[in-house]
């Protein structure tokens, strides 16, 4: 098991040198682009949205459940709690995790269809470098949209959560507003997150563009790699998260 | 002209090519036959450098592939046609797409040179129609033509199929089979043509190479076929009542 880990590992790295390579046509390339944006992160939105406003609400609930009880406590520390949950944590983490679980089983099993229908194959025979033409635009893609939709996911949260503390009769509205300005450090809060973004969505991106590119077999083969695609990046993320948290919080 | 030479390939325990050496003729249909595991899948993929071979070389010209500079071999493959058993096409392409994309990709051309050279291609292969349908919208003999004309695009001087009749009823074969001779010596390609398909070898079989266990066992012509003594050739070829019937027509 350790030694497939480390192979595995290895083809990692080979194959992510393959990948970054400059394009034999920035054309292509720019098309590409465009078009993995759109699948992989304009698609992404109505589940982005729906997850951040009510996990932004369930957060709000739950640290007025447990703040509630002390009367010494004003009602906007429950607001200033909650945006410290979401931006630390659950907009770039949890976020990614779904997007792990959508986009990353989305790579693999086109990648893996590609690969046993001997697609990637006639590429090769072209001349064209298939790692390089096929995973770099995806890579890109997420790198670069994937925080944009934890910005997104950052503002919807902490409205569910304003919305859901206001509706319920937990926080007033203005008094969330309150509690989410104050003592707001940009860094902390936004830069934070957005770095978490990034390394997680080159995690997403380059996991699973592996997990589908080296599918050997047909399509059992490549519902497996989809499967492994969705756990490897997930594992990856969480294990990046704490050295990410370790790193950034306590330099 | 292709040259193999003295190839060796294993697989760990597994020998699969065992010393084989071959001359593929320039402007000629060279088709490699043999049973399931005799290695033409290998041989095929050797001479196509996805496999280096242990032993011998590969000749493209005057060239050896296993000397050649990765710039020149990148260069190579945009001299090869490759049509793949199961057409291999993209599909997220469209067919004009399919077959623009050597030319996107590679080609120093206009864009209006780009589009006279695909009306060009999809004329030759006969795909008049269906240049804005998508590989799963068309038959598989179109998908087999569409796959031809992405593979000459780049007006190659190497053709490889690798069974570019499977799936398909005789009749579309026949027509594919007539194609890939028709571009052969229309574009005087050397052509290698990996295939089961006997029909294929009396069909358009210029040169014939028989393969068992990993070596050479025969090569002929489609006529010569027909006429062989050779116990592997006749063992393989008229194990069926109809080319036994055949033989014994063509020996009258």
């Amino acid at each position: 098991m350790i030694t497939n880990f480390f192979e595995g590992m290895g083809a990692y790295v080979l194959l992510m040198t393959k990948v970054f390579r400059r394009p034999d046509r920035w054309r292509l390339f720019m098309r590409s682009l465009v078009q993995e944006i759109r699948l992989l992160g304009l698609d992404s939105i109505s589940i982005v949205v729906i997850l951040s406003v009510f996990m932004g609400a369930v957060v709000t609930i739950q640290t007025a459940f447990q703040l509630s009880d002390d009367p010494l406590i004003p009602t906007y520390y429950i607001a200033m709690a909650t945006r410290e949950s979401i931006t630390l944590e659950f907009s770039p983490t949890v976020v990614s995790l779904i997007l792990a679980g959508k986009v990353g089983s989305n790579i693999a099993s086109s990648l893996g269809t590609m690969r046993v229908s001997e697609q990637i194959d006639a590429l090769e025979i072209m001349g064209v470098n298939s790692a390089s033409f096929l995973i770099l635009p995806k890579v890109a893609a997420l790198v670069l949209f994937n925080p944009v939709l934890i910005i997104l996911s950052l503002f919807l949260g902490l409205w569910g959560g304003a919305m859901a503390g206001d509706l319920l009769g937990l926080v007033p509205f203005q008094e969330s507003i309150m509690g989410y300005r104050l003592e707001y450090i940009v860094f902390e809060n936004a830069i934070y997150g957005l770095i978490k973004a990034t390394a997680f969505a080159f995690i997403i991106g380059s996991v699973s563009a592996y997990s589908g590119y080296s599918v050997k077999g047909g399509a059992v083969e490549v519902g497996i790699a989809s499967t492994n695609a969705v756990v490897r990046s997930c594992l990856a993320i969480i294990l990046a998260n704490y050295l990410l948290t370790d790193l950034i919080l306590t330099s | 002209m292709i040259q193999a030479k003295g190839i060796v390939k294993s697989f760990g325990e597994n020998h699969v090519l065992k010393g084989i050496d071959v001359d593929f003729i320039q402007g000629q249909t060279n088709l490699i036959i043999g049973r399931s595991g005799s290695g033409k899948t290998v041989f095929l993929k050797t001479i196509l450098g996805l496999f280096e071979p242990d032993q011998g070389s590969i000749h493209y010209g005057n060239e050896v592939l296993g000397e050649m500079t990765k710039a020149r071999r990148k260069t190579l493959r945009q001299e090869i046609g490759m049509v793949f058993q199961g057409g291999a096409l993209f599909d997220s392409m469209t067919v004009a797409e399919n077959i623009r994309f050597p030319l996107e990709m590679f080609a120093a051309m206009t864009e209006q040179e780009k589009d006279e050279r695909v009306k060009f291609v999809m004329d030759r292969v006969r795909l008049d129609g269906a240049a804005d349908k998508f590989p799963s919208e068309i038959s598989g003999g179109m998908q087999k033509r569409v796959a031809i004309g992405r593979a000459i695009s780049m007006n190659p001087k190497y053709l490889f199929c690798d069974e570019p009749n499977s799936g398909l009823d005789p009749e579309t074969a026949i027509v594919i089979d007539q194609l890939i001779q028709e571009l052969t010596h229309e574009f005087n390609m050397t052509t290698i043509v990996n295939t089961h398909d006997m029909n294929s070898v009396l069909e358009i079989g210029d040169h014939v190479i028989f393969m068992k266990e990993g070596h050479k066992v025969w090569e002929g012509t489609n006529s010569e076929v027909l006429g062989s003594t050779n116990a592997d050739v006749e063992d393989y070829v008229f194990k069926s009542k109809l080319f036994k019937q055949v033989r014994q027509a063509f020996r009258k």
